[in-house]
């Protein structure tokens, strides 16, 4: 199959430009999620907690 | 070091060594009429060092399970110390090119010396040895702490640490011999490249296995970026690496792409190793150690994730930019531009991030160098990401593209973010590693950071000064339609400025000795308390800055 540029030109200028909106908004929307927000404050705090050394 | 591998480890070792070695013996054989015959023989050395390296040590008692309920952090130390030694070597090199550029007989007349093939061997020390061993060192330093799980084995990164070096050693000494395959960033042959493709292969496999057998629900964020940093490598450099070998005695090679194909594999590869090379991985170095040393949680984990997934989908489109008024179709240079410029917004969401979780802290960022290190590194993150959204606009480009404005900017994205927060993390790691109270000596660090500074700035705004001079040069017309300055004009008018880069250049590379020197102090110099907390490190506690008289 020869790929013309055209093609490549097309899949970009539509497809590429939605899956990316799209990818930016759901990863704005997981990472505003208020239900989330208690996993993420955890997440940040989480490399203080004390603890002696690996688990196994 | 080897007393710590049980006898079972012990043999692998041996016998991966022997494989290496056996891959250098037939390097010499197949390669004996060619520079590659030399590389085989360096192989085969360093396997055989190794093998009696281990042997030294092989019949040393089996270490107890006591090992087990500790870190292994042998491989992080030693990459720290050669991430050290691959930083004073490169930037002295760097600086000798810096003065050839002032004098260019400071090549002495011979070949290996010569500017084009010292200025890879330049590049590759700085980006590849010092900062890829200090990523190796300070990722498997942070994914054991932030999965609160072991390294899986003691052999395997070993021989990341080991093959990488390896990996740097034959590339710079390939490019003194005259091997090259002249991409900017990926100049090794292909028998280097595949070494790469092996150690890179088992880097990976090692940061995945503690990740999946971690404690902690959520994977902390510095581990995301880490992870981004050796897959997407690892992509790139395949990709940008297909090549045929003119036969497999001799190490020249001929790419698989041709033409703008091949320009444009090779700035996608190019930007990316910026992107996720140069940025990704001290992303995930600066979310751990800067809120460690701060003693503060980082101030938005939010902008962290967006950021993370900004940077990780809009670098992959920006190469394109390197290419602008080429014969690159206009669309994919008008993609790369607006990708570039959309990068503003995750670029500065991180810088922001840094000074953010600063602010309530500032009287330990005055009192503390090391946190300083890391604060200077954030601003320059957001200066140079700025600089570099705006160098992409096509117009822009037009002036600056080829000019030293370029090196400029590089230099403030190399010099003012990747060093800076290279060595702030390795100042607040290596007491932790070696359980020392502080450094040697924090008056040299603080010494290295105003060495370091000052060096970045001189060499920054000679740089700024020097581009936009020959820029304007080149496109100045005279009456008659014809360029005004030849191009001997613009390099006298260059000539000061190249004077203040190597001297911003030689601060730089003394504030590294310096460093270099604070760091062998510190290991060789037992410390007064000796019972600190064995693997914990030892983050500040929030509001204990010391208070003064004055306040």
């Amino acid at each position: 199959m020869i790929v013309e540029h055209a093609l490549l030109v097309g899949i970009s200028k539509s497809f590429g430009l939605f899956y990316l909106i799209a990818l930016s908004v759901a990863v704005v929307i997981y990472a505003m999620w208020p239900s989330n927000k208690k996993r993420f404050d955890d997440a940040a705090q989480s490399i203080f907690r004390d603890e002696a050394g690996p688990w196994r | 070091m080897i007393a710590q591998l049980t006898l079972i480890e012990r043999q692998y070792a041996i016998m991966i060594s022997a494989a290496v070695a056996v891959c250098g013996a037939l390097m010499i054989l197949v390669g004996r009429d060619d520079a590659m015959g030399i590389h085989g023989a360096l192989v085969f050395l360093a396997g055989i060092l190794t093998i009696f390296r281990i042997g030294e040590s092989y019949f040393a008692p089996a270490p107890s399970d006591e090992r087990l309920a500790h870190y292994y952090d042998d491989p992080s130390k030693v990459a720290i110390v050669l991430a050290m030694i691959w930083a004073v070597v490169g930037l002295a090199v760097g600086d000798w090119v810096a003065w050839q550029l002032v004098e260019p007989d400071l090549t002495f007349g011979v070949a290996w010396s010569s500017f084009g093939r010292l200025r890879p061997v330049h590049t590759t020390s700085v980006i590849f040895g010092f900062g890829g061993n200090a990523l190796i060192a300070t990722s498997l330093y942070v994914l054991q702490r932030t999965s609160r799980a072991r390294l899986p084995d003691q052999v395997s990164p070993w021989f990341v640490v080991y093959g990488y070096n390896l990996f740097c050693l034959l590339a710079v000494t390939g490019y003194m011999m005259g091997i090259t395959q002249s991409k900017e960033y990926a100049e090794p042959e292909w028998y280097t490249d595949l070494w790469l493709v092996v150690v890179w292969v088992v880097y990976f496999l090692v940061y995945l296995r503690p990740l999946a057998r971690r404690k902690e629900p959520h994977i902390y964020v510095s581990n995301w970026y880490y992870m981004a940093f050796i897959l997407v490598v690892a992509i790139l450099h395949i990709v940008n690496n297909l090549a045929v070998p003119v036969s497999l005695g001799h190490a020249k090679s001929y790419s698989a792409f041709s033409g703008v194909q091949d320009a444009m594999t090779q700035w996608w590869y190019g930007h990316n190793a910026v992107a996720f090379f140069l940025t990704a991985g001290f992303l995930g170095m600066m979310y751990y150690f800067l809120p460690m040393r701060a003693g503060r949680p980082i101030f938005s984990y939010r902008m962290s994730i967006i950021s993370f997934w900004g940077i990780t989908f809009f670098y992959m489109w920006a190469g394109s930019h390197h290419l602008h008024y080429t014969a690159l179709p206009q669309w994919v240079q008008t993609l790369g531009m607006t990708f570039s410029l959309m990068l503003l917004i995750p670029s500065w969401a991180s810088a922001g991030n840094v000074l953010l979780t600063l602010n309530g802290a500032w009287d330990k960022v005055r009192d503390d160098a090391t946190l300083r290190f890391m604060m200077v590194a954030g601003v320059f993150y957001g200066l140079t990401t700025l600089e570099g959204s705006f160098m992409a606009i096509r117009s822009v480009n037009s002036l600056s593209h080829y000019t030293d404005w370029t090196i400029g900017h590089v230099h403030a994205g190399a010099l003012g973010w990747v060093a800076m927060i290279t060595f702030g993390s390795i100042y607040a790691t290596v007491p932790w590693l070696w359980k020392r109270e502080q450094m040697y000596s924090p008056k040299l660090v603080e010494a290295h950071f105003w060495l370091a500074l000052a060096g970045t700035v001189i060499y920054v705004f000679a740089m700024w000064n020097s581009g936009i001079v020959q820029g304007l040069m080149w496109r100045t017309y005279n009456e008659s339609g014809t360029l005004a300055f030849s191009f001997i004009d613009t390099l006298v008018a260059m000539h000061p400025y190249y004077i203040a880069r190597a001297v911003g250049g030689l601060l730089f590379l003394i504030g590294g000795c310096v460093g270099a020197y604070n760091i062998w102090m510190t290991i060789k110099v037992p410390s007064a308390v000796t019972d600190l907390a064995a693997d914990v490190p030892q983050p500040a506690v929030v509001g204990s800055g010391a208070l003064r008289a004055a306040e």
